[in-house]
Formats: structure tokens, sequence, C-alpha cells
């Protein structure tokens, strides 16, 4: 396409770096001689139809801006010191060649860590450099991998497959399409608008959506734009998720507001449970030679036990009417008798410990509340629930999330239009293995991946997220036990600023190991620490290819700024240098295999631009479940353990965890330490989303950061007034951990007891080097967060829900310090 | 006397989320240099009773605006309207919003200088 003289209009899809997107627009890229001087929404891309967030907008701004790192970087000071040399790409190879290279001789591959933060068009490349060189610690650096892969794995352990909000983005019609619902209710459940399209869902579709009558029910501490507009607002304690669910999930099994057909067919509701040991009763236990992984019934028409059969999707006997309910005695192989009951006595005994009081007292939302949400969602058909990523932060985000998942199965809302639909990767083409996902890049052989940190430890780093474990791994580099940690490879990765929790711990970290690689677009905190630095790109400035969801898109390079090279590139240099076996010779041959199963080239992806999975392929809504369409033998049913939605799970059985949804208390709240409240009566919640930033980028693009200029706590007008705090004043925001300083803005939004803090700030304004690292002490409340209170099953950390005081900051001090 | 005024920006408040889509596609469009700008979205927190309260943002026409005139004259939508992440602004002639502006409440009409 073009327009005018020299310019030229390239379409393309947004996927980081850029905006930050998690989401996939569909943009046109104006380009005059090279340079790029607007950018538009795509007005005939299903996904945003034209629309476009403000931090794609000011894309020229972020693309031609005088700080870009345009050509790698070597440290000729000490660590810190702020003093670079720029150096070829040649020499930057080569260096990294050598000095990684050294490390995986004296060391073994394990000991560098390849680090990447919120990754989306990188964390493919990372493992695709990683498992060349042979390590298999890829790591997203935040504590307990609390964003996103935890939600996945424990919706997974449930139900085998993820699923998401159903905004018919299935179809190029979207909401005209005659297969698709409108939702009759969503649960927007934590989550804000911030438009950077978390869960691969564009937030905006939600409003498309109320517009055409979908009711919202918000759960959420904070007034949020959603809050105010909701039928029902609960604002419940922050982390207190888990028991709200729960008291959910008892008015609807004791007001019988459940779908029974689907829980009898589809659930493992009638599989039994040893009464003496509490486990599930296998065929193994009550026969001689049955199978462990098949599971025992009642079967009320023989009075006897009849055997499940996890492989065959069937009873072993016909015509098997399973009990729902009751205790019955069953004797074992070995002879003894044992009394065993359903699953759905256990399950439902489990839910009768959260009545509505009782979680009222927890959450403090009013029963009320409780009581009439719990209804409108399960009487409104379709319903959907759509979360943020406070749910993952929080150490028991799995029996959170088993329980959220349970309403949206027992309601009957899986996969069914204007539901909570199954999510696969479109045509399953996958780059790399995510959680349920093996993907084209692997690690070479099983035993490489034997020494993964934490996977031992934790069983859902063995069955679905492929990382090293952030909080053992911080540790490991201290302590050197079992191996030392020698390097580390960070892209688009900031530990200091950004995705690190207890960030003066990652400086020490960083500073022990013998080299270290950041590949990033701007210096930044992280970045300063490093020995070498590499330029890399935009969206705009790359070819690649886009799978996270549906459709499948492709993004198209259109332009080139200095000599940044993509993310992609970078590593796919490195990972030949590093493995002499390394399968493709180019960037195309390797999406091309990638987009096998699609049926397309990637030059043929670029010509149409995005390809929706037709009717019938399972990445296609919706009853999948029910045409078999969700597992590789075909038949009906789920890729569990048991192929049930399990009620009770059997992974968290066998890795030795309660394995029915419940409520643990985070571990410092006013509830679980009263005396450190006394001293720090506010609870502290983070991560106050701002439309213009994407965690911690964009502070230097002049068109954001005048919307947005300071970091921002928010403060309840009662409590503000209490301690003397203006809206405007600077204040001291401190915990047994730390302190650092926000811009008050006194509001309504939080309420008096918690007060909401923006991370991710440091200012790229300020000198980089030490001991400024970009302010970025000022103002990083990741300060006031510990590393190592990750759940029981690894994932999960208390992002939302620490303890704190604050006070003014003293303008006099301040003076006498800034001298 | 002012010319006579044609065009508006219809606005409905009620789904205006805030995200200042408007604000940064007017810089774009016009090159505006920081703290200039043709729409300035405003927030506006309300206390109701019963200890609620209600969150609105307004995106607001500058002196600035011209509404868009070089777009508008090739047949395109004007940027903000074009981009609007909740598609809850509307450009056309003032009869035709005002009447639209009856058939459900919050909603705003803003006639620019421009
Ligand atoms: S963040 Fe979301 S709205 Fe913005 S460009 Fe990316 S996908 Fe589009
Ligand atoms: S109509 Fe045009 S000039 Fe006016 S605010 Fe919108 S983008 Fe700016
Ligand atoms: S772009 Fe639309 S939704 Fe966003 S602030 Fe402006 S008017 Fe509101």
């Amino acid at each position: 396409m073009t327009k005018g003289k020299n310019r030229q209009i390239v379409r393309t899809t947004t996927w980081s770096a850029g905006p930050g997107c998690h989401g996939g627009c569909g943009v046109l890229a104006h380009i005059e001689d090279g340079k790029l001087v607007k950018i538009e929404g795509d007005p005939e891309h299903p996904w945003n139809q034209g629309r476009l967030c403000s931090r794609c907008l000011a894309m020229t701004q972020y693309i031609n801006h005088p700080d870009r790192l345009t050509r790698p970087l070597k440290r000729i000071g000490e660590r810190g010191e702020g003093k670079w040399q720029e150096i070829s790409w040649d020499e930057a190879f080569d260096l990294i060649e050598n000095k990684l290279g050294k490390i995986r001789e004296d060391y073994g591959p394990e000991s560098v860590i390849f680090s990447m933060g919120t990754g989306r068009d990188i964390g493919a490349w990372i493992c695709m450099l990683a498992y060349a060189y042979g390590s298999p610690n890829v790591m997203f650096a935040l504590s307990g991998i609390a964003c996103y892969s935890p939600r996945i794995s424990a919706v997974e352990t449930v139900q085998g497959d993820y699923c998401i909000l159903d905004a018919a983005q299935w179809f190029p019609k979207r909401y005209e399409d005659p297969r698709y619902q409108v939702p009759e209710c969503i649960v927007v459940w934590g989550y804000n608008i911030p438009a950077s399209c978390p869960d691969n869902v564009f937030g905006h579709w939600i409003i498309d959506l109320m517009k055409k009558g979908t009711k919202i029910i918000t759960i959420d501490p904070r007034l949020s734009w959603f809050a105010s507009r909701a039928e029902k607002w609960l604002r419940l304690r922050p982390g207190t998720d888990g028991a709200l669910a729960m008291g959910f999930l008892n008015v609807i099994i004791n007001e019988g507001l459940y779908d029974k057909e689907f829980v009898e067919k589809w659930t493992n509701a009638a599989h039994l449970v040893r009464s003496d040991t509490g486990k599930l009763l296998r065929e193994s236990d009550w026969v001689e030679g049955g199978s462990p992984v098949n599971f025992v019934v009642w079967d009320t028409a023989r009075q006897a036990p009849a055997i499940w059969d996890s492989q065959q999707l069937e009873y072993k006997s016909a015509n098997v009417r399973p009990a729902l309910e009751g205790e019955y005695e069953v004797s074992l192989a070995d002879g003894t008798r044992v009394s065993a009951k359903t699953v759905c006595d256990v399950f439902v005994e489990q839910v009768n410990q959260y009545p509505v009081e009782r979680v009222s007292e927890i959450t403090w939302v009013p029963p009320k509340d409780i009581i009439e949400a719990a209804r409108l969602y399960a009487r409104s058909k379709p319903a959907a629930i759509h979360w943020g990523v406070p749910i993952d932060m929080t150490p028991a985000i799995t029996p959170t999330v088993q329980a959220i998942t349970d309403l949206w199965c027992l309601t009957g809302n899986l996969d069914v239009p204007g539901g909570n639909v199954i999510s696969r990767y479109a045509f399953d083409a996958v780059a790399y293995a995510l959680p349920g996902a093996k993907g084209v890049i692997k690690l070479k052989s099983k035993e490489d991946d034997e020494k993964r940190i934490g996977a031992d430890q934790y069983g859902p780093l063995r069955k679905f997220i492929w990382r090293a474990q952030t909080d053992v791994t911080l540790e490991q580099i201290f302590t050197e036990d079992p191996y030392p940690i020698k390097g580390m490879w960070l892209q688009a990765c900031n530990p200091v600023a950004g995705i690190g929790l207890d960030p003066k711990r990652w400086v020490e970290a960083l500073k022990k190991l013998d080299f270290v690689v950041a590949v990033d677009l701007f210096m930044n905190p992280t970045t300063q620490l490093a020995d070498v630095v590499l330029p890399a790109t935009t969206f705009l400035e790359k070819d690649s290819i886009r799978s996270w969801w549906i459709p499948l898109q492709s993004i198209n390079k259109a332009i080139t700024v200095g000599e940044c090279k993509p993310d992609i590139e970078i590593n796919f240099e490195l990972a030949k240098r590093f493995d002499p076996d390394f399968r493709w010779n180019n960037i195309h041959e390797l999406f091309d295999e990638i987009l096998k199963p699609s049926g397309l080239t990637f030059r043929e992806l670029q010509q149409q631009g995005w390809a929706f999975p037709p009717e019938g392929h399972p990445s296609h809504p919706y009853h999948r479940f029910e045409k078999g369409l969700l597992r590789p033998d075909v038949k009906p049913g789920f890729q569990t353990p048991s192929g049930k939605v399990e009620l009770y799970s059997v992974l968290r059985e066998e890795w030795g965890l309660e394995p029915v949804a419940h409520y643990e208390e985070p571990p410092f709240t006013p509830i679980s330490q009263p005396e450190l409240c006394k001293e720090y009566p506010l609870i502290l919640s983070t991560g106050r989303r701002s439309p213009v930033y994407f965690h911690a980028e964009h502070r230097n693009i002049p068109w954001l950061r005048e919307i947005d200029p300071d970091p921002v706590i928010e403060i309840h007008p009662k409590t503000a007034k209490s301690l003397n705090i203006a809206n405007g004043e600077w204040v001291w925001v401190e915990n047994w951990l730390g302190r650092c300083k926000f811009r008050a803005k006194v509001t309504l939004v939080v309420p008096e007891w918690m007060v909401m803090t923006a991370h991710g700030w440091w200012f790229p304004e300020e000198p980089g080097e030490e001991p400024s690292l970009f302010g970025v002490w000022k103002s990083n409340v990741n300060q006031l967060i510990p590393m190592g209170f990750q759940g029981e099953d690894g994932l999960g950390a208390p992002i939302k829900h620490l303890l704190c005081k604050i006070y003014r900051v003293d303008e006099q001090e301040e003076a006498r310090d800034a001298r | 006397m002012p010319d006579k005024c044609e065009y508006g920006l219809l606005i409905d408040y009620e789904y205006c989320t805030g995200c200042y889509a408007c604000q940064v596609a007017c810089a774009q469009e016009y090159g505006w240099p920081e703290g200039m700008g043709g729409i300035r979205v405003i927030e506006v927190e309300q206390r109701l009773p019963n200890d609620r309260a209600y969150l609105s943002y307004i995106p607001f026409p500058t002196e600035l605006c011209i509404l868009c005139a070089p777009r508008t004259r090739q047949g395109l939508e004007p940027a903000c309207v074009k981009h609007c992440m909740a598609a809850c602004m509307k450009y056309g002639k003032i009869e035709d919003l005002a009447r639209e502006m009856s058939q459900k409440p919050r909603m705003v009409l803003w006639v620019p200088r421009s």
C-alpha cells in the first residue's frame, strides 16, 4: 500500500516490544523515507477494529527516541559505574560466545540462567538460545513465577486445558457471528482496564459487551472503573479471593444452582476416596494387578464397586450407575476392608467449611452481597469470569484457582458460547514449551532438564511450567548449592526496577555473577549492571509470528533503526554458535516449522495477515469436550489424569498437596500478623495500573509521562486526614523491609484500611550509574516485598497484600539529604 | 459574531474508561509537544450515598482542537474518535448528534472552537 510520495503503509501486528502488549492489535504503520511517522489501528482487523491504545499511538516517540540503544555496548568501568564502549555486533557475539562458552566448559550449561520479563514475543527465543546452549534454566524473574503461568497451570490441573472469557475472538465477524452469544453477566475478578491486554484479551471487549447488555459483577478492593458500573461490587480484603470463591460455591451448591448433568457426566464427583488414607481409591488398591491410574466408583445398579478406566474413558463394566453420594465398604486386594466416600461428598464437606458468615468474616464482604452476587452469576446463562493477575499474586494461588475453575464448570459455563471458553494456540501452532503445549523449540534431551532449578521440589514445574523456580534460583546464586550459577542472560527483563521483589538482593546477585548480558531497547537500572548490553527492536522492526490463542498472525518488518536487532535474530545467531546441531538455517525456516500445523508458510501468513482455525479444529470452539476435540485420542473428555474435570485433583494428590479447593490466609495480613499490624496498620497493595505504562516501561516517553508523571499512592480521604496528608504531597511508604516515596492521590477509590501504589518506577531522566541507578531506590515499591514466600507448589507470591505505614515526607529533611 | 457551528463531538461518558488513547492520538496526528493537544481527559470522582462513588472520565476538547478538518475533508474520522478504545466518541453534525443524545443518558456534546 502506498500513499503520497514517499509514504508507505505497512500492515502488521503489535506484540511487544513497543506498546508492551500481550494482545495483537492490527496496525497500519506509516513509513516515510524509512522512518515511522504515524501509526494507526487497522480498521479491518477483527481484534481491535481500528482502535489503538495510548502506548501504541506514542510509538513514534518510542522508536525515534534519542536514548534508544542502537549499538552493542561493552562495559569498560566497574559494574554499575556507567562506563560503556560501543562495539560491533561481531565483537559482541564473539565476546559472548567466548565468555559463556568458558562457563559452560568449566561449570556446565546449567550454570547460566536465561531470564525473561513478561515473555511475549521474546519467551520463545530465550528458550531457543538457552536450549541450544544446553541450559534448562529459563527463568521468569518474578517471585513464585506469579504471573499467568500459575493460573494456566492451576486451571489445567482441574480441567486439562486453559480457558478465557468469550468475546467472540475466535470468529472473523466477532460479535456478529451467529454461533456467538453475549454473556448475560461477566464477573470481573481483580482486573482493571489498563489496556495492556492481559490474558490475551483486549480489555475493551468487555465494554463492547456491556453495550450489548452484559451485566458486571466486580470483585476488587478498589473502586475500579468496572466496580463503579457494576451490578454487584464486592470490595474484598486483598488476598481473600479463595475464601470468596468458596463462599460462592457454598451458595451455589446449597441452593442447588449448579448444573447436575455436567457434574454427573463430566466431573470425577463419583470417584471414591478412601476414608483411612484420605486418598483416591484406585483400581490397584482394589484388585491385584489393577492399574494405579484407574479409579473406583460405587455402582448403585450392582451395589458393588466398578472401575473407571482413565485410558478408555469408560467404565470397565456395562450400565454402571455411579453413586454421587454416600459412604461404602470396599474390600481391598490385600484383604482389608475400608470405607470410602465419593469425591462429591468430600468436595461438599469442604465447601460447607465456608458458610457465608465465615466467608464474610474472612473477606470483609457483607454476607448479603456474597449471596446476591453468587446467585446472579449462577443464574445468568451464559456467564463468564474474567480475572487479573492478583489471582496469581498470592501464595495459595492454586487452591484459589481450583475454586474459581469449579465455579465455571459447575455452572455449566465451560466451553459454551459466552462463557469461559477453552483457549488453545491457533491451529495448535506453538513456538515453545508453554503450559499445556510442547512446541517446536525444545530441550534436546530429558537429561538436559534434570538440573532445572526447583523442578525436583515442585510438581507443577514437572508437569506444566518448564521454567526454573525464581526464588530458589536467587538463593542458589548465593549458596551455590547444589551447583554454582555463573552467568545470566537477561532479555527484556528488568529485575532491579520492575519484576524483581527485594530488588537490592537482585543487585547483589547480579554483582556476584561472572558474566551478565542484557538485551533491551533502552538503558535501565538492570542493564547498568551488565557486562554487555545488546540493542533490541520494537515489533515494527522485525518479522515474527504471533500464536497466542486466536487468530494466528504475522508480524511484518516495516523499518530498521540503527544497528538494532530483533530478539530472535540475536538469539538465533548465538544459538547457531553454541549448538553444532542447531536445526534451522534461517528464521523463516523456523517460522515455517512452527506454522506447519496451520498449513501456511510464513510468507503465506504474511500475505493474508491473520488466520482463524476452522470449525471442527481443536483450537476452535465450542463444546469440545463433548466432541472429543481436546484429547489426542479424540475421546470425549478432558486432558486430566482421570479424563474428567477434577473436583478432587489427582495431580495435587500425587504431589502431596491438598487436592480440593480451599482457602489459606496469606503470610502478611492483619489476620496472620496481628503483631506486625500494630506497627504497620495499613494493607499495602501494589501494582496500580496506569493506562500509559506497561510495568517498568515508558517513563521516558513524553506524551505518556505527562499523563502520569509521578509514582502514585492512593489513600482514602479519611486515612489521609488522620495522617495529615494532603492530595499531591509526597509520602513515605514503609514496612520492616524498607521505605520509598510516592505522591499522594487522595481518593475514594481505595478503602480506609488499604493503600495502593504503582509499581515499576524508575526515573530515566536521572543518572544511570550507581548509586542512583536512574533513581530506582526512590519509588520502587518492590523493596517492601520479600522473595521466598512462594506457595507450597512453588507458585504465587504475596504481592498484593503486604502491610505498611505511611507518613509525610519532611521537606526540610529532604533538603538536608540533598545537600 | 463567531461563525455558525456545524460539527461536534458526542461523548458517551458512561463508557469512557480514561484510557487516554484520544489524547495521544491527537498528539500524534498533529505532533503536539508535551503539555499541548486538542483533547484532555478529565477524571471525576463523585461520592454517592452509602459509601459508594462513581468514577467518570470525560475527554474535553481544548482551544487546540480543530475537529480534525484535514482528516474529515478526506472522509476520515477524527484521530481521537477513530482510536477511542471504548468507541464512545462520535463525530458528526450537531443536530444529528443532539438527536442521538436523547437516546440514552450520560452523554455530552462538545462543540469545540475548531
Ligand atoms: S497493548 Fe493491547 S491495545 Fe495496545 S497495541 Fe498492544 S494489543 Fe493493542
Ligand atoms: S478532533 Fe482531531 S483535533 Fe480535535 S481533539 Fe480529536 S484528534 Fe485532536
Ligand atoms: S479514547 Fe475514548 S475511552 Fe479512552 S479516554 Fe478517550 S474518550 Fe475515553
